[in-house]
């Protein structure tokens, strides 16, 4: 059974950051339940019915082009968001489009949280103000979240932004197919070899 | 003991069902002669809003908005509508009356074949039992030209004043509206329920004009308790159909009919199905456009959000050519088969009087006799006209006088106390 996986991402500029970080979740997630074949992905990017989003606050009800997208929301079988963060929380935009969501359309669903900000000192954003909403939302949201600044997109430092997508994708995978989690590494059975740690600190191959 | 001081037993041993000479159904059947035969009902209905004209920056007072009403509706008679029908408010920016029978009987008076009806009755927040009563006494000043809408409301501050909560709307509708159905329906009435004072005995008077109730609409936009409700009774589902998708209005209508038919009232396409509308009507529908879009622009509901042309794609809000509000009023039975009954709303968003009498002149010479011809020529013979006293009256079996006739009451015998005190000590008290 193909799992459908729909993703919210709302970023503004064109290319988003944003929007990277939910294409590449999106792809580790598909990767670790076996690839394209297992899995597919509807990408809504709120830009695109930002004003169908204020009309349907204001009068009640989905333009038809809108709709599409709710109802891609409400049937997935999983949904990935990712939000900038602007003073302090998700974008106002974001928020519109989880309010306009059909009643229920999210509880019982699973939701891998990413975003996106200027700088990693907004990264608890995170847990302070998207998980509480999806909290509010009955959603079951994955514990592995992805939080990338700016500075994670071209450096390593920041722990290795493609590796924590990874396991971001990893651990969402592994909440939809109910598989258990990989067996712990024992360091004192399968050492690291110190070349690798050498590599590691010099950048040696 | 004088028999006065047995009022309290005498008011039990009514006499139901009493036939009485000269039957005023035959009256009206002469009155009214022209309401028979209609296939279906064309007419307005009104939420009595007070808005500024956007044009003129002029706000109606209230009673300018109150006497602009009465002239529309008179108006609507003028023109050949079949119905108007009046919303109920409790609160600003509305000037609808807080119980439509008090406008109502005001147009009975003035008008002599327009049935008056509501948009809605608020359920949820009225006494069923007023309801009962003032509906009834409207039904026999009226003649019979009377039905209503019922609806549950949807401002949640009006609720509470009420001494009601709007999270128990559907609640409140259901139970109210089963209270209402039986103090019409029987002289007698044993009742308890969760929202209001328990009923022993109880005679709703004046009992409905020639033992008919009044017919029921029931009007809601998303609910399908409502739509199970209309059905559930046999009564008549009305949706707003304006405002809104009319995905909406296809969805509720359906479910409507299909339990009304499991229900036994007939087949899915007997069901009795009202829609709303709105239009704005020039002979040149580049006209109609630039002058409602003002309108359009700053109303309460829609305003500053999509624009007109979004909102006319999206909603059955029609602004045109008379040609242009017939096709697409013909239309509307390709999604809710054929129905009874339609209402357009015609004057809110601060539509000066005038223009609202204009819209009207066009709606009634150009726009009702065309679809009247043509709605009747693509109803099947199956499906029922639009619901009338007379026809009520008829399908009951005919008229009866259904006065529940007392010697008299306790306010003007003794004290309930003296009453009480004396059935317990006579013969006739021990038949309770």
């Amino acid at each position: 059974m193909t799992t459908r996986i729909a993703v919210i991402t709302a970023g503004i500029t064109e290319p988003s950051s944003t929007r990277l970080l939910a294409d590449r979740l999106a792809e580790a997630t598909v990767r670790a339940l076996g690839g394209p074949s297992a899995a597919s992905v509807d990408v809504i990017d709120v830009r695109d019915i930002a004003h169908d989003v204020t009309n349907h606050v204001l009068t009640g009800f989905a333009s038809p082009e809108l709709q599409e997208r709710l109802d891609l929301v409400a049937e997935a079988d999983a949904l990935i968001v990712s939000s900038p963060i602007y003073t302090a929380s998700y974008s106002g935009l974001f928020k519109m489009l989880i309010d306009v969501l059909p009643k229920d359309s999210l509880r019982d669903k699973p939701v891998l949280l990413g975003a996106t900000g200027g700088t990693a000192r907004h990264s608890l954003a995170i847990d302070h103000a998207l998980r509480p909403l999806f909290a509010y939302l009955g959603a079951l949201v994955s514990p592995v979240a992805v939080f990338a600044a700016s500075e994670d997109w071209g450096s390593t430092e920041a722990g290795r932004l493609g590796e924590r997508i990874e396991r971001a994708g990893g651990a969402f995978a592994r909440l939809l197919t109910g598989a258990p989690a990989p067996k712990q590494v024992d360091p004192f059975e399968n050492v690291t070899p110190f070349e690798a740690l050498l590599a590691d600190v010099t950048g040696a191959a | 003991m004088p028999l006065s001081r047995l009022s309290g037993i005498r008011v039990l041993l009514v006499r139901t069902g009493m036939r009485q000479g000269g039957s005023a159904f035959d009256k009206l059947n002469r009155q009214q002669s022209r309401d028979l035969g209609h296939d279906m009902q064309f007419g307005i209905f009104t939420v009595g809003d007070v808005t500024t004209d956007p044009t003129t920056g002029h706000t109606p007072t209230e009673q300018e908005r109150i006497k602009a009403t009465v002239a529309i509706a008179q108006k609507a008679e003028e023109v050949g509508l079949d119905v108007f029908a009046t919303g109920e408010h409790h609160n600003p920016p509305f000037a609808a009356p807080g119980n439509p029978p008090v406008l109502l009987a005001h147009l009975a008076a003035v008008t002599k074949r327009l049935i008056l009806s509501t948009s809605t009755t608020l359920i949820t927040t009225n006494d069923p039992v007023r309801l009962a009563e003032d509906y009834a006494y409207l039904q026999h000043l009226a003649d019979g030209r009377v039905d209503l809408m019922m609806g549950r409301g949807n401002t949640g501050p009006v609720y509470p004043w009420f001494g009601k909560d709007i999270r128990e709307g559907i609640p409140l509708a259901i139970e109210n509206y089963a209270l209402l159905h039986r103090l019409w329906r029987e002289d007698n009435v044993d009742w308890q329920g969760r929202f209001r004072t328990p009923l022993q005995g109880f005679t709703s008077t004046p009992r409905p004009l020639d033992g008919v109730p009044p017919f029921v609409w029931h009007g809601s936009i998303r609910s399908p308790e409502i739509a199970e409700q209309a059905a559930y009774y046999g009564d008549g589902f009305f949706s707003n159909h304006i405002f809104w998708p009319a995905s909406h209005t296809r969805q509720m209508v359906a479910l409507y009919r299909r339990r009304f038919e499991h229900y036994g009232h007939g087949s899915a396409d007997q069901a009795i199905v009202g829609l709303g509308g709105q239009a704005f009507i020039r002979p040149n529908s580049q006209d109609a456009i630039r002058e409602f879009r003002p309108y359009f622009d700053k109303a309460p509901v829609y305003g500053h959000g999509p624009s007109l042309e979004e909102f006319m794609r999206q909603t059955p809000l029609l602004v045109g050519s008379p040609q242009q509000v017939i096709e697409a009023t013909l239309g509307y039975r390709e999604y809710v088969g054929d129905y009874q009954r339609q209402l357009w709303l015609m004057d809110h968003a601060g539509l000066p009087l005038k223009t609202v009498l204009e819209q009207l002149d066009i709606l009634g010479s150009e726009v009702v006799p065309v679809l009247r011809k043509e709605f009747a020529a693509l109803k099947p013979a199956r499906v029922p006209d639009a619901p009338t006293h007379q026809s009520l009256v008829a399908a009951a079996g005919g008229s009866r006088d259904a006065t529940v006739y007392t010697d008299a009451d306790d306010v003007t015998g003794a004290s309930p106390e003296e009453s009480r005190a004396a059935r317990a000590t006579t013969p006739e008290g021990s038949l309770r």
